[in-house]
């Protein structure tokens, strides 16, 4: 299919349908709210299934129910409300069951504001639900990006029987950018869904519990077990970056992802024309997170400077990372103020003053 | 076209500022050209100020948000006041004469002023404002063919609304009439 023009929002959207999305349950909020507008037409036109739930405590509750009963589910919303969200989302990975998630993150805490913001770093790799649970975790930078994964994405749930959240910042919600949502990729294969609750015990000789409940410490930590070798098994799998402007001999290399991401590739592009060599490390799944990438930067690299729309969240996954082996600097904006490029490039020049010093 | 345009647009809520933007977004598209078209988002209501700004490009578009544009369409005052010192030098700038008057403009831009609502008028509609100020910015900027707008129009005016194409087509027509095309 050619390129169309769409808004971040509804790409995402169609993406879901393209994905094989049976139900949708969300409640409205900028900058995320043409995800359920588009949605609310386009999955009946599919056969399809969209609620306009009461409030985002119950769409994730309706998530819960609809995942058990097998269907590829999706819920979206922006940071105060995936916060709501946070307590059925640990109910959903400690039942094992599928679901995809969207954050349109705006600045916080709290209500904060409605500008594109990464402040939820800590609550979408962290989580805000109780318990040992991870998710996976992905925060793309273009629209193209964001389309392919999102469609993904619903295999990978599946795959691993756990929520999969996508985060973008309200940038990419609200902007429209050319992209081709029949792009080629490739799907996580997975068995039949033989563990759903679908009515139909009495033909599969036995009845199919949805659970989260384990009053037996044992059976519990048997349960916690299970989880965490599936944790192991996407940390080894699914860790995925890009490494930019590495065979020059960077000194100082970015981390950096969503938009943060395309604005340093801007700073890139200036401080080459200075000659001045800058690489970047851009996660594109932020959790697990991609240590690998760290292990094959160039011999030249001395600092690792993080950039975030926030003020240092992902730094500390770097700090983890990093286990002393680099200086380490940082450069945030916080509150739903996007940086312009040029604040990177004088951040670089400084660090570039202090080290010739 | 050059290698890379980068343009804001501002004015009022409900002068069609917005699909000002989205077609040239639209026309960059069809065109297989990269671009990237952002709106200003908030509590924005009709008559407030709103804004989006357009980026084409041949290569790959990185920093999405436009800093310093190459051109800026100001519909009304306020947009004036606040984007004018942030066109490159050297830029255009495209001035909405029938709502921005006795305006100081920078001596390092070149400006086009045009009377907008009056020239709409004369079309009938009053709405189509918007489409004779995008005609004066393909005039002076050549960034697309008025062939290729008319394509978008033909793509997005469809139903209720085809029967508009004719009128958009003349508006824009009359926007590039007046930059000599």
């Amino acid at each position: 299919m050619a390129k169309v023009l769409m808004k971040g929002n509804e790409a995402m959207a169609l993406a879901a349908i393209k994905g094989g999305c049976d139900a949708f349950f969300g409640y409205p909020i900028t900058p995320q709210n043409e995800v359920p507008e588009y949605l609310s037409y386009h999955m009946e036109k599919n056969d399809r299934i969209f609620v306009q739930a009461e409030s985002e405590v119950a769409a994730i509750n309706m998530v819960y129910g609809a995942a058990g009963s097998g269907a590829r589910v999706l819920t979206s919303s922006s940071s105060p409300g995936i916060a709501l969200k946070q307590e059925g989302i640990s109910y959903l990975a400690g039942s094992e069951l599928p679901a995809v998630i969207i954050n349109v993150m705006r600045g916080g805490p709290g209500l904060g504001g409605i500008q594109p913001s990464q402040g939820d770093y800590n609550q979408i790799t962290r989580g805000g639900g109780n318990g040992d649970y991870q998710l996976l975790a992905y925060a793309p930078e273009t629209l193209q990006e964001t389309v392919n994964i999102v469609k993904r994405s619903f295999s990978l749930a599946d795959y691993y029987r756990n929520p999969v959240i996508i985060a973008v910042d309200g940038l990419i919600g609200q902007m429209m950018e050319p992209v081709d949502l029949d792009q080629k990729i490739e799907e996580k294969k997975s068995p039949a869904k033989d563990w759903a609750a679908t009515g139909e015990a009495a033909k599969r000789g036995k009845r199919n519990k949805i659970v989260s409940l384990h009053l037996d410490p044992y059976q519990l930590e048997k349960h916690n077990l299970k989880l965490k070798a599936k944790y192991d098994e996407m940390k080894e799998n699914e860790q995925q970056y890009e490494l930019i402007n590495m065979d020059h001999d960077p000194s100082i290399v970015f981390v950096a992802y969503g938009s943060m991401a395309r604005i340093a590739r801007s700073a890139i592009e200036a401080l080459k024309k200075e000659g001045i060599e800058v690489g970047m490390i851009r996660p594109i799944c932020v959790h697990p997170f991609p240590e690998k990438a760290f292990e094959t930067l160039p011999k030249s690299v001395t600092t690792l400077l993080t950039l975030e729309m926030s003020l240092g969240q992902m730094l500390q996954d770097v700090q983890i990372v990093n286990q002393g082996r680099y200086t380490l600097d940082f450069f945030g904006r916080a509150g739903g103020v996007v940086p312009e490029s040029e604040e990177i490039v004088e951040k670089v020049k400084t660090i570039m003053k202090g080290a010739a010093k | 076209m050059k290698n890379e345009e980068k343009v804001i647009i501002a004015g009022f809520g409900g002068q069609g500022v917005m699909l000002m933007g989205q077609i040239l977004s639209y026309a960059a598209t069809e065109e297989d050209l990269n671009t990237v078209w952002i709106p200003s988002y908030g509590p924005e209501t009709r008559g407030g100020t709103a804004n989006c700004s357009v980026t084409i490009s041949k290569a790959q578009i990185n920093a999405p948000v436009v800093t310093a544009p190459d051109t800026l369409i100001a519909m009304n005052e306020p947009s004036l006041e606040k984007f004018q010192s942030k066109i490159k030098k050297g830029g255009l700038l495209i001035s909405n004469k029938s709502l921005i008057k006795d305006a100081t403009f920078r001596d390092d831009i070149k400006v086009i002023e045009i009377d907008a609502s009056q020239t709409a008028i004369d079309l009938g509609n009053l709405k189509v404002a918007n489409m004779v100020v995008l005609g004066a910015y393909l005039g002076a900027t050549k960034v697309f063919e008025e062939t290729a707008i008319h394509k978008v129009f033909e793509k997005i005016f469809t139903g209720e609304k085809a029967k508009l194409i004719d009128l958009n087509k003349q508006a824009l027509n009359a926007g590039m009439a007046v930059v000599g095309k």
